[in-house]
């Protein structure tokens, strides 16, 4: 039986991609910002009804044009899907009230309704490689997103966010084309590019070199997207001088949108055929995911720039993630997709904090901030609950996904892998510590006498944010179920 | 005796090949260029050789264009070409918005080599 279209599927991303345009022509910053998160909102709650559709019926399914797949693009969302889309759109209903503040004072006035049209951009791109099941409008999806984020990035005070925002460019577009040739590669061969639809067909041809080298393009071009180590030089420069909202924005959303592409094209596309038997993917994953856990991390402890040292934390968090993936096992892909919500809600946190400190001192560096402790009590609190949950503290959701990666690894007899996984979250241990003791142990020197907290609509949004974080870090039985719900659709195919 | 039709066999392929030496010579100039302006030529090769590998692909031998006519029953492939009209289009964006970064850049730092603007940033960190 064909289900059902369900138009809230198309209006997802329609809603924001509209949305962009009209804040152009409303040209004030007031007023785009007003639209703009009346349209997160919009969204959130178009996310949440989508979620709860996906976990009535199993999915959810739109045929653009009324043309049934494989001829039409069709949109699906199933639970992995779903489980995306409600982070993204959250993190973005989130992050829309913090940010008018925060932009007013990082961003030219005349250029504000800019950013919004682009962070409208960015968001329904985001969204639009979730629900889509057609592999080339995926990339046109992936465009939409990266190229808003380049100029998002470019936006920040700093002249360095001009060249950070051009190698990103250089390196995204390297990436996106190298999926097209994956895309193309595959398209040759089975002459679909229907998700659903090369899924079925794989089977049939997997064994020839096309199918081959389409799978190298195809992880080599998402994995620069995703900044898996060692194809994460980006990332670094591009988080440290965006505007405040923009890294947070991206950090929460960005790459775990590039993970669930992985995911998707890993175990949807060649879900039907033994992936991990027929390539040597395992070991390589793998061992990648260890380099960034470890080295981005080693890295992340040297930096005297917080907002460097969370953005290589993000690396090595992007490690885990792809350590879950790398597992495919029903418990690793668990591990993986929670880590993808709990990471969102500890990065978007920390950098939310970040910002506020930003928009309070001016100042990122360490030794700017000596006793900001005791000047901004709430932002730091807020991001030591985040820094908590980095490194694995119980009760933090960083803690949850630990816990599932570290049982994943013990269930094929990988205890190596568990070990690595505790050892490296000591080194999370010693940078936190650094920002800790920098904020609470010294005494605040002169230039942050006068400093006083952050406004009201910067705070509230970053403590909705660790509410969440400390509420799934201590109840983690509705988000596990997801997360479990995801991953055996996924194993199991649809 | 020399196998004319293995010859043909190649040559059949010969978009391909220019597909591969253009793509090669496009991410080679991508990364070995320190000009800003040569690197973004070089990803527009990059980018071309894609679309001439999409259109290829979608070519059919003695196949002509896809419109209904009497005596005509072998017919190329349209998709491909059409996929391509979307991803040059996005081509030229990433184009467009490469040279902007450029112009800035240039404006800020009065220069678009990368490596110096490398050493003027290094520069900045000791100083900050």
């Amino acid at each position: 039986m064909i289900p059902e279209s369900d138009p809230w599927l198309i209006l997802l991303v329609v809603v924001p991609l509209l949305a962009a345009p009209v804040c152009v022509l409303l040209r004030s910053a007031g007023g785009a910002w007003s639209l703009a998160t009346a349209v997160s909102w919009a969204v959130f709650a178009i996310a949440l009804k989508l979620m709860d559709t996906v976990m009535e019926h199993g999915q959810a399914v739109y045929r653009i044009g009324g043309w049934d797949a494989p001829w039409g693009i069709e949109y699906v969302l199933d639970p992995v899907g779903a489980f995306v889309v409600v982070i993204v759109a959250a993190i973005g209903a989130i992050i829309l009230p913090y940010a008018k503040r925060s932009v007013e004072k990082e961003i030219r006035r005349d250029r504000i309704y800019l950013f919004y049209t682009m962070l409208l951009l960015c968001l329904s791109g985001l969204l639009g490689i979730t629900v889509t099941g057609d592999a080339f409008n995926l990339f046109v999806f992936l465009e939409i997103s990266s190229l808003s984020s380049y100029v998002l990035i470019s936006l920040g005070n700093d002249r360095r966010a001009l060249t950070a925002s051009f190698r990103y460019l250089i390196m995204g577009t390297i990436g996106a084309t190298f999926y097209i040739i994956g895309v193309g590669l595959m398209y040759q061969v089975t002459g679909t590019l229907n998700i659903a639809d090369l899924k079925t067909i794989m089977p049939a041809v997997e064994d020839t070199r096309t199918i081959h080298a389409a799978l190298a393009f195809l992880t080599v071009g998402i994995s620069l997207k995703l900044a898996l180590f060692p194809l994460h030089m980006w990332l670094p420069n591009a988080y440290t001088f965006a505007p405040s909202v923009v890294t947070a924005f991206l950090a929460a959303t960005a790459t775990k949108v590039s993970a669930y592409i992985l995911l998707r094209i890993m175990f949807t596309v060649f879900g039907a055929v033994d992936l991990f038997e027929s390539f040597p993917l395992q070991p390589v994953l793998i061992i990648m995911a260890l380099a960034a856990m470890f080295l981005a991390s080693l890295s992340a402890i040297w930096q005297e720039n917080v907002k460097r040292m969370m953005a290589y934390s993000s690396i090595a968090q992007i490690g885990y993630i792809v350590l879950g993936i790398a597992l495919a096992t029903e418990a690793g892909i668990t591990g993986g997709v929670i880590h993808m919500f709990n990471h969102a809600l500890m990065k978007g946190t920390a950098f939310m904090a970040i910002g506020a400190v930003v928009y309070a001192t001016g100042a990122v560096t360490l030794k700017d901030l000596e006793g900001i402790g005791k000047r901004m009590p709430m932002t730091m609190a807020a991001f030591v609950i985040a820094g908590l949950g980095l490194i694995g503290v119980p009760l933090t959701p960083g803690f949850v996904s630990k816990w599932q990666l570290v049982s994943a690894s013990l269930e094929v007899d990988m205890w190596p892998l568990a070990a690595l996984i505790l050892l490296s979250s000591l080194l999370a241990v010693m940078y936190i510590w650094r920002v800790f003791e920098v904020a609470y142990l010294r005494q605040p020197q002169t230039p942050l006498q006068n400093t006083r907290e952050a406004p009201l609509s910067m705070l509230l949004p970053t403590w909705v944010l660790a509410a969440l974080a400390i509420y799934f870090g201590a109840n983690a039985t509705f988000t596990l179920d997801l997360a479990h719900a995801a991953a055996q659709q996924l194993m199991g195919g649809y | 005796m020399f196998d004319w039709s293995s010859l043909k066999d190649y040559a059949g392929l010969l978009n391909y090949w220019v597909v591969i030496v253009l793509m090669m010579s496009g991410f080679y100039v991508v990364i070995a260029q320190h000009n800003m302006i040569k690197k973004i030529v070089g990803l527009n090769i990059f980018q071309v050789s894609v679309f001439v590998f999409y259109i290829s692909m979608g070519k059919v031998d003695g196949g002509s264009a896809p419109i209904l006519k009497d005596g005509i029953d072998v017919y190329s492939n349209p998709l491909p070409h059409v996929l391509i009209l979307t991803a040059i289009v996005v081509g030229v964006a990433t184009t467009a918005l490469a040279l902007a970064l450029v112009v800035r850049i240039n404006h800020s730092y009065g220069t678009i080599e990368e490596d110096e603007i490398q050493a003027i940033e290094h520069d900045e960190e000791d100083i900050a």
